[in-house]
């Protein structure tokens, strides 16, 4: 499987990463190598593997439901960039 | 053309936990904003998620209801995009292997009708912060309060045909997940919240048209005009040589219409994957059966028990088991010694409509189901009439005392005592010797005049059925 130079620009718009042009072709022929590394695993007989969610094999432990965190607003926000009545801002989001 | 519309819902239901579904926070409404965002809700480097043990028992309740499937497994998957009130990039949600698999839910159409809609699967979500768009110098202000508050998604089959069906749908599940406890259901709150997609095809013909979804739906009757509304552009787009392009649209109420909404278009790209940071989660037997006990009667075993055990109409016994605290009232009323059908007409029509009026809810009634109960009996034992009841009822309202104290204390006891009864006759009849005439030449209907008589002289305490049966007996003899 190969990556061709629309499909960069997809995934690099997907991440909200800002591509040079120039760069692109660059990074398609990168990733396609990543992925025909991977490619080589298909020829693994994976007939009798269960699929796998986790490598751990051990389930989630689960918590109780109570409130144990308090109010830390005020340090949260010390290092947000801009703040008002209790709100983080961001750049306006237009629907 | 006759045109076929298919429905299908996603209900996200706010889960009614203390804390969030992955950490400690409380998700309590109406706080200050991000005064509740702890720093696993706010996507801090280095923290990690774990699961609310309620949030999955509660999920599994809605499983058992619907009879879905459920798997030993469930694993939770990242679903990612960006927006600003989803701090991390992605939300936690589940994707292969969701907690409540395949199930089927029943509901009632007019005239006894009923209709099984399939449901696809239900998963367990967190949910975003809120974005104001209120201006802050050109800014969005968000609050994270919200983000990681426990939701069960859940997604039905498409399988419903008209507009009427959807809402019923809808209905069914708000009332299913308030009758469940995991879900106050408050849909201005946002508690409780529909999705609803859309699409039209010519009758008969069997591959489904492209469908539009319906965002910003509140209420129920929001969801009945935003769906007629959507329909009616669907048919007319269509006919007028349009073609319908598969997109989300938000219902605006003020103007009653739905729009397009862009910025969604070209994020519809998940990229979901396994989350690293939860491990799959096991669902044995203990945890599904201790869920099954935990479980309250459903309505429609309410409902079928109304009807054999209180001798209900289906109809009765659907309008009182709609919601579990009226349904709770009316038995705790019977079980205070009042008659079953007296006791459903009195919680629907007398009470019912005295809260409507005083515009209180049933759990902040005033009369409360043992006096109510305490009442009937007096009506049922004769020892007040039906009419009387009423003022009783009201003086019950007022806080007055139960039944038998306000009956004591206003002398209202009805007069069944036949000696008393036959001597106000006689004196009614002595007084009215005109209308006495009148009646015996024929005019039957002055009955009721006489009736009135006694009743005015006895200030409504006489058994009226006593009262029938002395005067036709003097009148006529």
């Amino acid at each position: 499987m190969s990556l061709d130079h629309s499909d960069v620009e997809k995934i690099a718009h997907l991440a909200r990463m800002a591509l040079d042009e120039s760069q692109i072709d660059a990074y398609a022929k990168d990733l396609s190598n990543i992925l025909g590394l991977v490619e080589a695993l298909e020829v693994a007989d994976t007939d009798h593997v269960e699929p796998m969610a986790h490598p751990l094999h051990m389930a989630q432990r689960l918590r109780q439901d109570q409130v144990t965190e308090t109010d830390h607003r005020e340090e949260n926000q010390s290092i947000a960039p801009s703040v008002e009545t209790g709100l983080y801002l961001v750049p306006q989001v237009i629907e | 053309m006759q045109w076929e519309t298919v429905i299908g819902l996603e209900v996200h239901a706010q889960l009614a936990t203390k804390s969030k579904i992955f950490s400690g926070a409380s998700i309590a409404y109406g706080a200050e904003p991000n005064t509740q965002a702890c720093i696993v809700d706010l996507g801090f480097p280095g923290v990690l998620p774990v699961l609310n043990e309620e949030a999955v028992n509660m999920a599994l309740k809605f499983g058992l209801a619907v009879n879905a499937e459920i798997g030993e497994r469930s694993i939770f998957a990242r679903k990612n995009y960006f927006y600003p009130d989803l701090p991390k990039g992605y939300q936690i949600s589940q994707f292969e292997l969701p907690i409540v698999g395949k199930g089927a839910l029943t509901i009632d159409l007019d005239d006894g009708v009923q209709k099984v809609i399939g449901i696809t699967r239900a998963h367990l979500e967190e949910d975003a912060g809120k974005s104001l768009h209120e201006d802050f110098h050109g800014m969005t202000g968000i609050d994270l309060n919200r983000a990681g508050t426990p939701l069960l998604e859940i997604v039905s089959e498409p399988d419903m045909r008209s507009i009427k069906e959807a809402v019923a749908y809808a209905r069914k599940i708000h009332q299913l997940v308030v009758y469940l406890g995991i879900c106050d259901g408050n849909m201005q709150e946002g508690s409780f919240r529909v999705d609803a997609n859309l699409s039209i095809r010519p009758m008969g013909q069997e591959p489904m048209g492209t469908r539009t979804e319906l965002k910003n739906i509140n209420s129920f009757r929001f969801l009945e005009r935003a769906l007629n509304y959507e329909l009616e552009r669907q048919i007319d787009l269509v006919e007028s040589g349009g073609q319908v392009v598969q997109e989300t649209r938000l219902y605006d109420a003020d103007r009653d219409e739905t729009r397009s909404m862009r910025s969604k278009e070209e994020a519809n790209d998940y990229r979901y994957f396994p989350d690293p940071d939860l491990l799959p989660v096991e669902i044995n037997p203990a945890r599904l059966d201790a869920a099954r006990q935990d479980m309250p009667e459903l309505p429609d075993q309410k409902r079928a028990r109304f009807e054999s055990d209180f001798n209900l109409s289906a109809d009765d016994a659907g309008k009182l088991t709609q919601s579990r605290p009226q349904a709770d009232y009316f038995e705790a009323t019977v079980e205070a010694g009042a008659d079953s059908k007296m006791a459903a007409n009195w919680v629907m029509v007398e009470l019912g409509g005295a809260l409507n009026k005083a515009g209180l809810e049933l759990n902040n009634s005033p009369v409360s189901p043992q006096q109510l109960g305490g009442l009937l009996k007096r009506i049922a034992d004769n020892t007040i009439s039906g009419k009387i009841a009423k003022q009783v009822f009201e003086a019950i309202w007022k806080g007055e005392g139960d039944a038998d104290s306000v009956i004591e204390a206003r002398g209202l006891k009805q007069i069944t005592d036949s000696g008393a009864i036959e001597a106000i006759i006689a004196e009614v009849i002595a007084n009215n010797p005109k209308q006495v005439d009148q009646f015996r030449a024929g005019k039957e209907k002055l009955l009721g005049f006489f009736v009135g008589q006694v009743m005015k002289a006895t200030q409504g305490k006489a058994s009226p059925g006593e009262v029938n049966k002395i005067l036709l007996g003097k009148l006529k003899g």
